[in-house]
């Protein structure tokens, strides 16, 4: 027996393949900066989807490996792949937009890919510090590509606003963190779990900081303050990757943490999450009614589709996290999909953000407003849709745990939001034609496409995500 | 040969029609082919839908052509199945939907092929709805119609569409979603969403309140009852006729179906309870909502709080619960089915001809229309309830059944039929009747062969049915025999149990 051996490594195969491909991609673009920039995008890409087969090889079951901070199980397959989706959609995304904007940088892609290896640490954490790691992994590269755009005064000032506060919510986590390794003396999960007994009021102010940063990274209310700001400001097709792939790693880090760490003491950290997300719903509903800017109306709906998603959390169960893993992984696909659509918002002139600009849509570009039509409603969670599905599975689990106020509340609050997808629809379906778009690039018509699909079909066959979602939901328990 | 899924294939036959529709170029031809595609569709699922009829068991109480695969995994199954409650509904839409695509065919000239692929989504979501034998899908079905009634009378409605379209859009889905949330919990009572066998699952008597209320909230607004009913005066009007026949024809219908599919077999205890509560709003919305229509100035307005006042026999016929009741509430749901979507159509006739629904612009169609003024007379009739229409029947079953619960309530709600005689022959006469002085009416045109066409099949079966009632009747009586036996099951072992308590 050598006690000096290497970890095993099997399980970090995924991560290897992106950290090791970014670099790699970085010493391309390096030296050979001329013309590269299509070609770093495709190569991203394949990492990811390298990445995504790398994780699909994986031995089965459950792997824990350095020390127990880091756990490959079913529930952390599941949000990695949604993660590699995302990440790998944006990109493709960004293809079109960077050519015509003059942004063409080989960075952008490869930050991405670091940012995602960061998702994918995170979404495996198993104890704070390697939940501290992958956050900050995740979240730099996202404050670069959020300035990106660099002669902008909003892009930069978006970045330099996220970066602020990010960097606060991050102090919050430390603290929480260090609150909770105080109280109990460790800062593995199941350590905290053995420890944590009946909680204790040093405990619990230090999983309210420590919650107080996962809102923030997911941007639930009333860490919300930086989403519209960041979504408008920011390049459209970084605004595309923030609100699906952090999104995923973000609520993965909240359930994980929530359920792993905390199971004995449910009922206290419940309040939280059921006060975050009423409050997260609420404001998602209510404030997104009056803007008419299409990114900032995109930043209150993922408020509240947060909101949506914490339902599941709330109820603490394996029926909730897998509502969750539902409705995130839905999520995602609605978001893309109607990103698709916004960064097709061209025209002549140049970019446009404000919905009146889709007035008539489905005159001028029938299957595109179908397609948007379609993901609206399903934002709106009108059955036969995918995003009814969602909110069902997260309202189940709910009802299940005897948290009927918080259901009331969110299937009231998401009636008040059905009020602002509507009114996109009435914009493209009831109005007069404003003129058309720029036709649709390639890449974004393949991801609206998909999405669209994914949405209006996902009745006719929803079994599978609904179990191996609630194959990763047993996973945790 | 009971092999094949005939519910399945009546259910989504239209949605393959709407598909093939979508593939048609928008071009004079692909438009004139829509219409043709549209028809044929409809009308093939209609004669299918007869086989239904003809295969039937009306003998049996039981769900017939039952269909089940899994779905959702877990007990969450597509299930469909229709018996003797649902299957008039399901008949009705099928028969209902030819009528609509033909009184859209030159009312209609924008955007008809989106037209035509919204109302056979329509159909396949209505048809659904009736025949879906578990909770989730039934609400998928239920609340999917959302979807096209919205983009209906969005796109092709009057002036203010958009206030009425969203109007009725949030109305609907926030009664809906509550029930959505009583759907989960008796889901995680019973553990299971199975319609049959929910309705032999003994509830608890605080669910059953909670769920009783929810499913209230939902089906109160679709059907619509007083005071949730405003949304639909608004839709009515704004709705392009076809629009209006459906939602008056079928959509109102799936409140009424939900009662007497849910409220009434699955929470007997809640409705026995609360069943004063529902008298009482279906007594106002019989006499309010027909003293509003008496003042109404628009031909649909006032067509639109006559339903509503029609759907107040409705319910108060099914929470009577006696077999008179319950049958008369159905027959009244099938009548004014018939009824209201023929008075829409007849509305829609002049509406086409002079683009105005006020009653004030019209007088004396008869010097002009006699045979558009015969037609118009039959349905008045049939909406009054004259002995000989199918109103007649309906109400007077609903009203005797009442009457051996609550003489009261059946005192009152007779208040409204005197009403609608005044409200419908007051219309009739403003319109048809009197001099023909308005010089925009001079050189209107009588009903041409396909207006003929339309309004022959719903004249026959008005008068038909309220002749010889007995099929509709027939088909049901088993189903509702048993929905009593149940009802009165239940509520008597409360009462047994109650009496035992209190003599212990």
């Amino acid at each position: 027996m050598n006690a000096a051996q290497l970890p095993n490594l099997i399980p970090l195969l995924p991560e290897f393949v992106l950290g090791v491909g970014a670099m790699a991609l970085l010493l391309v673009g390096v030296y050979r900066p001329a013309d590269t920039g299509r070609f770093i995008d495709g190569a991203a890409i394949m990492l990811l989807a390298l990445a995504g087969v790398t994780l699909a090889v994986l031995p089965s079951g459950k792997l824990v490996t350095f020390g127990g901070s880091f756990i490959v199980d079913e529930f952390a397959r599941f949000l990695k792949i949604l993660a590699l989706l995302g990440s790998a959609a944006a990109i493709a995304m960004s293809i079109d937009y960077a050519r015509r904007e003059a942004q063409e940088r080989f960075e952008y892609s490869v930050l991405i890919l670091l940012s995602t290896l960061g998702m994918l640490m995170l979404i495996s954490a198993a104890d704070l510090i390697a939940l501290y790691l992958g956050l900050e992994l995740m979240s730099l590269p996202l404050y670069v590509v959020a300035a990106s755009h660099r002669g902008s005064l909003r892009s930069t000032e978006a970045g330099l606003k996220y970066f602020v506060l990010g960097a606060l919510s991050s102090g919050m986590l430390l603290y929480g963190a260090s609150l909770i390794y105080g109280f109990t003396g460790t800062v593995s999960f199941v350590g905290i779990a053995q420890a944590a007994g009946q909680g204790g009021v040093g405990l619990i102010f230090g999983i309210v900081f420590l919650f107080a940063g996962f809102c923030f990274k997911v941007s639930a209310v009333p860490f919300h303050m930086w989403t519209p700001d960041v979504y408008e400001g920011a390049p459209t097709p970084v605004t595309a990757f923030f609100a699906a792939a952090p999104k995923v790693a973000g609520i993965a880090m909240f359930v994980r943490v929530a359920v792993m760490a905390f199971p004995g003491i449910t009922s206290q950290w419940q309040q939280i999450v059921v006060f975050v997300s009423i409050a997260s719903m609420a404001l998602g509903s209510f404030a997104a009614i009056g803007q008419r800017n299409f990114k900032r109306l995109m930043a209150y709906s993922s408020i509240g589709h947060m909101g949506f998603a914490l339902v599941g959390l709330a109820a603490g169960t394996s029926e909730g996290v897998q509502g969750v893993l539902v409705y995130i992984a839905i999520y995602v696909t609605m978001t893309l999909g109607v990103f698709a659509v916004i960064l097709s918002m061209r025209r002549t002139t140049g970019m446009v953000e404000s919905i009146d600009q889709l007035a008539g849509l489905a005159r001028t570009h029938p299957t595109m407003a179908f397609f948007l039509a379609m993901l609206l409603f399903s934002m709106a969670g009108v059955p036969p849709l995918a995003g009814f599905f969602a909110k069902f599975y997260v309202f189940l689990a709910a009802i299940k745990a005897g948290l009927y106020l918080l259901a009331v509340l969110g299937v009231v609050t998401s009636v008040v939001g059905a009020y602002y997808y509507l009114a996109i629809v009435k914009l493209m379906y009831f109005d007069e034609p404003v003129g058309k778009f720029e036709q649709m690039p390639y890449e974004l018509r393949v991801v609206l496409a998909i999405c669209g699909l994914f949405n209006v079909l996902f009745f006719l066959y929803p079994a599978p995500l609904v179990g191996i979602a609630s194959a990763a939901a047993h996973s945790l328990f | 040969m009971a092999s094949w899924p005939i519910l399945s294939v009546v259910t989504f036959l239209p949605l393959a029609g709407a598909l093939f529709i979508a593939l048609l170029p928008e071009n004079e031809a692909g438009i004139r082919n829509a219409r043709w595609a549209a028809l044929w569709t409809t009308l093939v699922t209609f004669l299918i839908s007869l086989i239904l009829i003809w295969r039937f068991d009306p003998a049996s109480a039981d769900f017939q052509f039952v269909e089940k695969r899994p779905w959702l995994g877990g007990t969450i199954t597509y299930a469909m199945g229709v018996d003797g409650i649902s299957l008039p509904f399901v008949i009705l839409t099928a028969g209902l939907m030819p009528i609509s695509i033909l009184a859209s065919w030159t009312a209609i000239q924008t955007r008809v092929r989106d037209y035509m692929i919204a109302f056979l989504v329509l159909e396949t979501l209505m048809v659904g709805t009736f025949c879906a034998l578990d909770l989730v899908l039934f609400y998928l079905f239920f609340e999917g119609g959302l979807i096209p009634m919205f983009l209906i009378i969005g796109v092709w409605g009057g002036p203010r569409r958009v206030y009425a379209s969203f109007k009725f859009f949030l109305y609907t889905l926030l009664g809906s979603v509550l029930m959505l949330l009583a759907i989960m919990a008796m889901y995680w009572q019973a553990g299971t969403t199975d319609i049959a066998a929910l309705l032999h699952h003994p509830f608890p008597l605080s669910l059953q309140k909670w769920a009783w209320f929810a499913f209230l909230a939902s089906f109160a607004v679709k059907l619509p009852m007083w005071p949730v009913h405003t949304w639909l005066p608004d839709a009515h009007v704004e709705a392009p006729t076809a629009g209006s026949v459906i939602l008056a024809a079928i959509l109102l219908k799936m409140g009424g179906y939900g009662f007497l599919r849910f409220s009434l077999p699955m929470f007997p205890e809640a409705s026995a309870q609360l069943a004063p509560l529902i008298y009482a709003l279906s007594v106002v919305a019989i006499v309010y909502t027909s003293l509003v229509a008496l003042v109404q100035e628009d031909m649909k307005k006032l067509i639109a709080y006559s339903s509503v006042a029609h759907m107040g026999f409705v319910t108060m016929g099914l929470f009577a619960v006696t077999a008179q009741g319950v049958a008369g509430g159905i027959f009244q749901m099938v009548s004014h089915g018939i009824v209201s979507a023929a008075l829409f159509l007849c509305v829609g006739i002049v509406y086409d001809r002079m683009h105005t629904r006020e009653i004030a612009a019209y007088g004396g169609l008869v010097n002009r229309m006699p045979l558009y003024a015969f037609v118009f007379m039959v349905f008045t009739l049939a909406n009054v309830g004259l002995p000989g229409t199918s109103g007649f029947v309906g109400e007077f079953l609903s009203l005797i059944g009442t009457f051996r619960v609550n003489n009261w309530v059946a005192t009152l709600a007779t208040l409204g039929t005197i009403l609608s005689a005044a409200y419908a022959l007051w219309l009739y006469r403003k319109i048809v009747f009197g001099t023909l002085e308005k010089p925009a009416l001079f050189n209107i045109r009588d009903i041409g062969w396909r207006e003929i066409a339309i309004m022959t099949p719903l004249i026959v079966l008005t008068i038909v049915l309220g002749v010889y009632p007995k099929p509709v009747l027939d088909i049901s009586s088993a189903s509702v025999a048993q929905l009593i036996d149940n009802y009165q099951h239940a509520v008597g072992a409360v009462h047994a149990a109650d009496l035992s308590a209190m003599t212990r």
